[in-house]
C-alpha cells in the first residue's frame, strides 16, 4: 500500500451528473480519461497516483542503498531486477495520473516542496542486508494486500497499470522471503538480523494501511467512487493474518507480545503501531525523511541539464526534419 | 602467467562487473525516471554477463572456486579490468561516455569472440553481443543528443571525453595474453579492432559535436592487474563487504 491517508476532495458539481457519473461506477463501468468526472474524483485520484508513483521513485533508494552491497552475482541480479520494475511502476503510474490532466514535473515538484508525500514505509532506513529481505517480504506484502484488489478500481489507466504492477509486485515478495529464509535459516549473525530487521519493519508495515478505519475521515466517499475498495482494518487484519505464520516458519518472532489467534473472528488480535509515530513521520519526522527528499532534490537538480539537453536534441532535430520536408 | 585462458576470461568478466557495480550506483538518483530503467537495465545485463563469464573462468581455473569467490574474494592486484571501467560515475556524461567508449569496443569484440574456436566462449559472446549491441545504440544516441542539446549539455560531454579519453587506449594494447588468444583462434587482436572503434567514435562525436582531443597517450595497468587506479580499491570495499565481513555466511 503505497497511499495513504488519501484526503478525498470536496465537489461541487452538478447533481444530476453526479448521480449519473455514480451509477456508472455502480454499474462496474471503468471510467476512462475523456469521460465526465467529478472534479473531487479527479483531484482525489491525481494525489493518490502520484502518491503512489513517487513511493516507486523513493522507494528505490532503501534498496539502491543495498544494491551495491549485495553479497553474490545473483542477489545482485536480482535487486536490480526489482528496482528496475519499480522505476518502471513510478512510470507508469506518473503516466495513469497524467491522464488527469497533471505534469511529471508538476507532481515531481510537489513531492520536492512537500504538497504530495510518498509511503511513510521508506521513511525508514535499511541498516542490514536482512533488510532487503524484510522489504520484500513486508512492505511487498503489505502493497500486494491493496494492489491486487485497486485491479478493479474504477479508473481505467490507474486499474490498468495496476494490473501490470501486481505481476510483478508478487515476484518481488517471494524474492524477499527468499533472503529471510537463507537469513534466518543461516549463521547466528544472519539470524540476529533477520530478528532485527523483522523488529524494525513490523510497526511501520502495519503503518503502511493508514490510520484504523474509525479515525479515517476520507475512507467513505473513495469507497463509493470505487478508487479505494477495503478499509484500511480490513487489509491490515489480512496482512497480519498471512504474515504471522510466515514468521513462524522462519522461525523469527513478531515483536507483539499480545499477538494471538482469535478463534471467534478466525484472526489474529494483535497491537496497534505506535500512530504518534506515524503522525510525526508523516510530518517530516521519520528517520529518513530528509534524507530521503533531499537525495530526490540533487538527482533533480543534478539532473537538469541532461534533461534540457534532450529537450533541446529533440527540439532541433524536429525543427530539421520539417525544414527537410 | 598464470594460464593465459584464464587471464582473458576474468577480463572479460572483471570488465562487465566493475562496469556493472559502476552503474548500479546511480540507482534512484538518475536525471529521469527513464534513465533510472536504462541504467538499472544495463547494469542487469553486465552483471548478468559477469555470471557466465566469471563462472567459466572459475571452471577453466578448476580449482574449486566459484564465480561468486571470484567477484569477492580477489583484491585490487588480482582484478583485470579496464581502467576505463572502474573510474567513477561523476555526472550523467561521465557516466554515458565511459558507456559509449566501452560498448563502442565491446561491440567488435564480442563479434569477433562469437566465432571463437572455443563453443563456450563463443556462447557467452554471442548472448552478451545482443546486449552490447543495444547499450551502444543508447549510449551512442544519448552521447549524440546531449553533445548537440544546450551549450552546457555540450560543455560537459567535452569535458567528461576529455577526461576520459586517456583510459581509451587501454583497450587495444596487445600483451602475452592476448596474443595466445589469437593464436588459439579465440580472440582477435585487439589492435585490429580499432578500425571500427575509432570509425564509431568519429561518425558518433561528430555528430554529437564534440572534438576528440589530439592526444594518442594512453593510461594502462588495469587489465595487465600490474596498476589499478586508487578507484577500484575503494568500489571493491563497498562491494565485498558482506562475504567478507560474514566469510561463513551462505546468502
Amino acid at each position: 500500500m503505497y497511499a495513504q491517508m488519501i484526503k478525498s476532495e470536496a465537489t461541487a458539481d452538478d447533481p444530476d451528473k453526479l448521480k449519473a457519473f455514480q451509477a456508472r461506477i455502480d454499474a462496474g463501468e471503468k471510467i476512462e480519461p475523456k469521460d465526465w468526472m467529478p472534479e473531487g474524483y479527479r483531484k482525489t485520484l491525481i494525489r493518490q497516483i502520484g502518491q503512489h508513483a513517487h513511493s516507486e521513485i523513493v522507494g528505490q533508494l532503501p534498496e539502491g542503498n543495498w544494491i551495491t552491497r549485495a553479497p553474490t552475482l545473483e542477489r545482485k541480479a536480482i535487486l536490480l531486477a526489482k528496482v528496475q520494475d519499480e522505476a518502471g511502476h513510478g512510470l507508469y503510474l506518473y503516466c495513469a495520473a497524467e491522464t488527469l490532466g497533471v505534469s511529471r514535473d508538476e507532481m515531481t515538484r510537489m513531492l520536492l516542496d512537500g504538497r504530495m508525500k510518498y509511503s511513510s514505509i521508506f521513511n525508514y532506513p535499511t541498516l542490514t542486508w536482512a533488510d532487503m529481505g524484510a522489504v520484500g517480504w513486508l512492505v511487498d506484502g503489505a502493497a500486494i494486500m491493496n494492489q491486487v484488489p485497486l485491479q478493479r478500481t474504477s479508473y481505467g489507466p490507474y486499474a490498468r497499470a495496476m494490473i501490470r504492477i501486481c505481476k510483478e509486485e508478487s515476484f518481488h515478495q517471494r524474492q524477499g522471503f527468499d533472503i529471510m529464509m537463507k537469513m534466518a535459516n543461516g549463521t547466528p549473525a544472519q539470524r540476529r538480523m533477520a530478528q532485527d530487521a523483522l523488529n524494525r519493519f513490523w510497526y511501520p508495515s502495519l503503518m503502511m494501511f493508514g490510520p484504523s478505519d474509525k479515525d479515517s475521515v476520507h475512507s467513505t466517499q473513495s469507497m463509493r467512487w470505487r478508487i479505494k475498495i477495503n478499509t484500511n482494518d480490513e487489509l491490515r487484519q489480512k496482512f497480519v493474518d498471512q504474515t504471522v505464520p510466515q514468521a513462524e516458519y522462519l522461525g523469527l518472532t513478531v515483536p507483539d507480545e499480545t499477538l494471538a489467534w482469535n478463534e471467534e473472528k478466525g484472526g489474529y488480535d494483535f497491537a496497534e503501531p505506535d500512530w504518534a509515530e506515524f503522525y510525526g513521520v508523516l510530518k517530516g519526522n521519520g528517520p529518513c525523511n530528509t534524507d530521503r527528499i533531499a537525495a530526490r532534490q540533487k538527482a533533480w537538480d543534478d539532473g537538469t541539464w541532461v534533461r534540457d539537453g534532450l529537450m533541446a536534441h529533440a527540439a532541433k532535430r524536429k525543427a530539421a526534419k520539417a525544414a527537410a520536408q | 602467467m598464470s594460464d593465459p585462458l584464464f587471464e582473458f576470461l576474468l577480463r572479460q568478466g572483471d570488465n562487465t562487473l566493475i562496469l556493472g557495480h559502476r552503474i548500479s550506483e546511480w540507482c534512484g538518483i538518475a536525471p529521469a525516471v527513464e534513465e533510472d530503467i536504462a541504467l538499472a537495465n544495463t547494469a542487469l545485463d553486465l552483471i548478468g554477463q559477469t555470471q557466465m563469464w566469471l563462472g567459466l573462468a572459475a571452471e577453466v581455473e578448476g580449482a574449486g572456486r566459484s564465480a561468486d569467490d571470484l567477484a569477492f574474494h580477489r583484491d585490487v592486484w588480482d582484478f583485470r579490468n579496464l581502467l576505463l571501467v572502474e573510474q567513477p560515475n561523476g555526472d550523467f556524461g561521465h557516466t554515458i561516455m565511459r558507456q559509449f567508449l566501452f560498448d563502442a569496443f565491446q561491440v567488435p569484440h564480442l563479434t569477433a569472440l562469437h566465432n571463437a574456436s572455443d563453443d563456450r566462449i563463443a556462447g557467452i559472446a554471442a548472448k552478451s553481443l545482443k546486449e552490447a549491441q543495444y547499450h551502444l545504440e543508447r549510449s551512442r544516441e544519448t552521447v549524440i543528443a546531449l553533445g548537440d542539446g544546450t551549450e552546457e549539455s555540450n560543455r560537459r560531454m567535452q569535458a567528461a571525453l576529455d577526461r576520459l579519453w586517456p583510459y581509451a587506449g587501454e583497450m587495444f594494447l596487445r600483451d602475452g595474453v592476448d596474443d595466445a588468444m589469437h593464436e588459439s583462434g579465440i580472440a582477435a587482436d585487439p589492435a585490429s579492432l580499432r578500425a571500427t572503434w575509432d570509425d564509431t567514435v568519429q561518425t558518433t562525436l561528430g555528430e554529437a559535436m564534440l572534438t576528440i582531443p589530439d592526444s594518442d597517450f594512453a593510461q594502462q595497468g588495469g587489465k595487465s592487474g600490474k596498476r589499478h587506479s586508487e578507484h577500484l580499491g575503494h568500489l571493491l570495499a563497498t562491494m565485498q563487504f558482506l562475504p567478507r565481513s560474514y566469510p561463513d555466511a551462505r546468502w
